[in-house]
């Protein structure tokens, strides 16, 4: 933990994301009603609304505000349950192996291989729209992608010292799990848990903007619905759309860079190669194909 | 009259360049390889042979970076070429033989493919003609030429060996560098290969850098013999005078470590303790911890480079 | 042949699971699915017709197991009923012709995408430390963090709409008729550009990323090394050593993400307008069509485990240790 806070890309991404959560906890107080009509339909930006308003005369602003406090809350409850799930089947077929594994496994494959966006469609057109209707398509077809790598590392610390001891010494197979394995996944866990919610937040996005979320509630996935619905192109209200994609890509670019910065601590010769690159620099030696010589010492 | 020296590494200083700083690996390690000789380095593992070997081909990889020192080969300094002049080296002049055959084939393309691209790439050669090449190569190191067609993962450990030695005979370098080229093999295609590696060396008459940690394997095959201590060179002599006068408490040490086989006597002197981590390494000697006879002067200076006879050097302070 | 057999095998099995996931989830559902699924048909179909659409979907008074049997019966024999949104049209024929369309964008922008993705994932990781291993990949997490659809809006509002420089809907100009002829194979390339450089835009980076990991892997093998110790040309070693073997895994997510890409790449087709697969599948989540929803999801997940399907041929095709297993 402290070594992340030492990390520039962890920075910049806890940055981003404390400031997202920052406004979607508060933002919403201060800022106007994001469903009233408040002024004429497709203003572009001024300083009553620095965002525009929508088709509608709402407020864009208000409406980002809104729809970040909805879109992120899904996305980490998404996430966090797709790798609760991924955890348990995961570790369950990892850690017993045998037949158990083989249809884990198999359970596992087919979901990864069937096509998230018709699968999720086919399941939101039979539920009743709504924030957990999208959640349980999301969990749906979601949780193979951590059952996935959380097997593969069971797999490979099974056969490790202190599990082995631990069997032998006739420990319950739940408690080995739960005291031996997960805790030695930690950092394996929450970069699975920063892709379930990438893929939980672009996913739901998707979603609500095919219509199948209610439209009726503000969320990031809605507000692109309506600027779609309303025209926003041919009119050229690119305000309507602009500001809520921007807050999608900034939050997942922050949470891929605090996932690149996890991988990065877990990899000790990643950073041993930035160190050799900045001290090539200093020597003004580009690096090549064969063994640099620095015979000189530059202070 | 000794022969001219082809190889003459002199001073050589290779260092990790770390965020955290620099480790030395190899510490000014001196040695020369003449024409037609087989010379050893021995050590054990994390002593910097293979760092040596790869850093004569200018081929370690990041963080590894050479620091000091010069590579002459045939008068030329190679830590001064670019990478176009240093192609034309690698291969034609010297090549390698590395250390797990396993890996040391790209899994990929085939045996003929792979020993054909180093001939097309230094002499221009047709593909036809390079093939016919790589079959008579094949056939010199006791393979089927119609191998020439398999993929690495149908043949065994030691025909792939054979297959890299092949690959580096195939321009005929005057010199080649064997990184532990028989450690991943069994015993009985160890003698073998090393009878064939003999064999080809008194034929063509090339030069041999041969990398092991097995100390008994180099005092039968190399004329001379470096001993590797943490990145520096403890002692260098003759092989016969190495076995029957070693003057390094190490080199005591490691030779102490032989079984006798025909002998009787079961004396088995180990070393005891660990080689000391590249990043901490101690003060002075760097064996001193391990030493039995360490004096004063050993924790606080490295020892300097004593000729105690003809090619023979040791670096220790209980020398006079 | 045995590892492709075993792989065929595991698209079948996942063939079955995705029909019968198509034959549960209604049944799953709050409520009295049959009669959401075929309330928009009122008042369209005779009620000799409407039993025979319910059939199609196993809908009857029989036992559950024996409602599957009769769904099953249809699906094999690729009777998906009929659409309601376009009604009377059969829901094969208005998949067939939308399939014609996604195959052909979202065929073209995947493989150039991967292409390009591979070859700047080699040079990236070829020259390490270099402008386009240190601009790269920042640049493309980026790009890739910004959703599909988005990236198509905002191309298509830039592009389309404002500049004028690309036509803005549907797949070709609705003044030519559907030819070999010069005009309109240009009025399909026209159309195409914009869709397929946002997919190909959105998923470079991926693919990029991938490779240029896979590739640093690699370059630390030995007979990279030993390649390198033979005298070979850079860009020998780095395509027929480096790079060659590092297609492998790399080829093996590519499979992987497939279903994934395709997916924006339907939500791309929706931005669009353009007549594939998506754009049905947003017909028939607006006009509720539920016949069309299932066949569209069937007919998708089939296509993509049968590119999978060819993916693996292409692994067998590439990597002579798989060629041997399957030998033997």
């Amino acid at each position: 933990m402290t070594a992340l806070m030492h990390n520039r890309r962890a920075l910049i991404g806890l940055g981003v994301l404390a400031g997202f959560a920052l406004l979607a906890m508060f933002g919403p107080l201060f800022a106007a009603d994001p469903s009233a009509q408040l002024a004429l339909p497709l203003s572009p930006p001024s300083w009553q609304h620095p965002f525009g308003t929508t088709g509608q005369g709402q407020d864009v602003l208000a409406q980002t505000l809104a729809g970040a406090r909805t879109s992120l809350v899904i996305g980490f409850t998404v996430g966090l349950a797709q790798v609760a799930i991924g955890a348990l089947v995961g570790t369950t077929a990892g850690y017993l192996g045998g037949w158990v594994d083989d249809v884990g496994t198999l359970v596992i494959n087919i979901f990864l291989i069937m096509p998230g966006l018709p699968l999720m469609v086919i399941i939101a057109a039979y539920l009743p729209t709504g924030s957990i209707t999208i959640a349980l398509v999301l969990i749906v077809t979601g949780w193979a992608w951590s059952a996935r790598v959380i097997r593969a590392q069971t797999l490979s610390l099974r056969d490790k010292d202190f599990v082995l001891a631990a069997t032998v010494s006739g420990e319950h197979g739940l408690r080995i799990v739960a005291c031996e394995l997960i805790p030695n996944m930690a950092s394996l866990l929450a970069s699975a848990f920063i892709g379930a919610t990438i893929y939980a937040i672009g996913a739901e996005v998707a979603l609500e903007f095919l219509g199948l979320g209610d439209v009726s509630h503000v969320t990031w996935g809605t507000n692109l619905y309506w600027a779609s619905n309303d025209s926003a192109l041919l009119t050229g209200a690119w305000w309507t759309f602009v500001p809520t994609g921007a807050c999608v890509a900034l939050v997942g670019f922050a949470l891929a860079m605090l996932n690149s910065a996890i991988d990065e601590l877990g990899n000790p010769r990643l950073r041993a190669e930035r160190g050799y690159l900045a001290e090539l620099r200093r020597h003004g030696v580009r690096p090549g194909v064969s063994t640099p010589v620095l015979r000189r010492e530059v202070s | 009259m000794t022969p001219p020296p082809l190889l003459e590494v002199e001073d050589l200083r290779v260092e990790y360049l770390t965020a955290t700083g620099r480790v030395r690996v190899v510490d000014d390690v001196s040695f020369t390889v003449r024409r037609g000789e087989i010379v050893g380095l021995a050590g054990e593992s994390g002593s910097g042979k293979t760092t040596i070997a790869l850093a004569i081909l200018r081929l370690l990889k990041a963080p590894a970076a050479i620091t000091g020192g010069r590579v002459l080969f045939e008068g030329r300094d190679l830590l001064g070429l670019g990478e176009a002049e240093l192609r034309r080296v690698r291969g034609r002049k010297i090549s390698l033989v590395t250390q797990s055959a396993m890996s040391a084939l790209n899994p990929v393309i085939t045996i003929g493919e792979q020993l054909v691209d180093a001939i097309e790439e230094h002499e221009g050669v047709s593909r036809r003609r390079g093939l016919e090449r790589a079959r008579r190569l094949l056939e010199l190191v006791g393979l089927d030429g119609a191998r020439v067609a398999s993929y690495p993962h149908e043949l065994s450990g030691g025909m792939r060996q054979r297959v890299v030695i092949a690959m580096a005979l195939a321009l005929e370098p005057p010199l080649i560098v064997m990184d532990e080229p028989t450690t991943a093999l069994d015993v009985v295609v160890q003698r073998e290969l090393l009878g064939e590696i003999a064999r080809l060396r008194d034929q063509r008459g090339f030069s041999i850098l041969f990398i092991t940690h097995d100390l008994s394997l180099m005092l039968e095959l190399c004329t001379r013999i470096g001993v590797l201590y943490a990145g520096r060179l403890a002692e260098a002599a003759p092989a016969r005078q190495l076995a029957a006068a070693p003057r390094h408490p190490y080199t005591r040490g490691l030779l102490g470590c032989f079984p006798e086989l025909h002998g009787a006597a079961t004396r088995l002197v180990g070393i005891g303790g660990t080689p000391p981590d590249p990043r901490h390494p101690p003060p002075g000697c760097r064996f001193h911890p391990r030493c039995g006879h360490s004096l004063p002067a050993c924790h606080v200076s490295a020892p300097p480079r004593t000729v105690v006879g003809p090619d023979h050097e040791v670096a220790c302070h209980l020398l006079p | 042949m045995r590892y492709l057999i075993r792989r065929l095998a595991f698209y079948l099995v996942a063939a079955w699971a995705s029909v019968t996931l198509a034959f549960v989830i209604p049944r799953l559902m709050p409520g009295d699915p049959e009669a959401t699924m075929f309330a928009r048909f009122h008042g369209k179909l005779d009620p000799e017709a409407m039993a025979a659409l319910r059939r199609t979907f196993g809908f009857s008074d029989a036992p559950l197991a024996q409602q599957y049997v009769c769904y099953l019966g249809h699906v094999v024999r690729g009777d998906l009923g009929v659409s309601v949104s376009y009604f009377p049209a059969r829901v094969g024929d208005v998949i067939a012709t939308g399939m014609v369309w996604t195959l052909f964008l979202a065929g073209l922008a995947v493989a150039l995408s991967y292409a390009l993705g591979t070859l700047l994932g080699i040079a990236a990781a070829w020259r390490r430390g270099g402008w386009l291993d240190a601009v790269g990949p920042p640049l493309f997490v980026l790009l890739g963090a910004f959703p599909f659809f988005w990236l198509a809006m905002l191309l298509l509002f830039l592009f389309g709409f404002t500049l004028g420089w690309s036509p803005v809907r549907h797949a070709y100009d609705s003044g030519v008729t559907p030819a070999l002829s010069a005009q309109f194979l240009w009025s399909v390339a026209t159309h195409a550009v914009l869709p397929a450089a946002t997919i190909v835009v959105a998923t470079v980076g991926g693919w990029m990323l991938d490779m240029r990991n896979t590739m640093m892997t690699v370059l630390g093998e030995d007979y990279v090394t030993l390649a390198h110790a033979k005298g070979l040309s850079p860009r020998r070693v780095m395509f027929r050593y480096a790079a060659r073997n590092a297609l492998l895994p790399s080829i093996t997510s590519f499979g992987m993400a497939l279903g994934f890409v395709l997916s924006g790449s339907l939500l791309t087709e929706i931005v669009f307008s353009y007549p594939g697969q998506g754009y049905l599948l947003i017909q028939a989540v607006r006009s509720l069509d539920y016949p069309l929803i299932q066949g569209l999801f069937l007919t998708i997940t089939l296509a993509v485990l049968g590119a999978n399907f060819l993916v693996d041929i292409l692994y067998v095709w590439l990597d002579p240790r798989a060629r041997t297993r399957s030998a033997s």
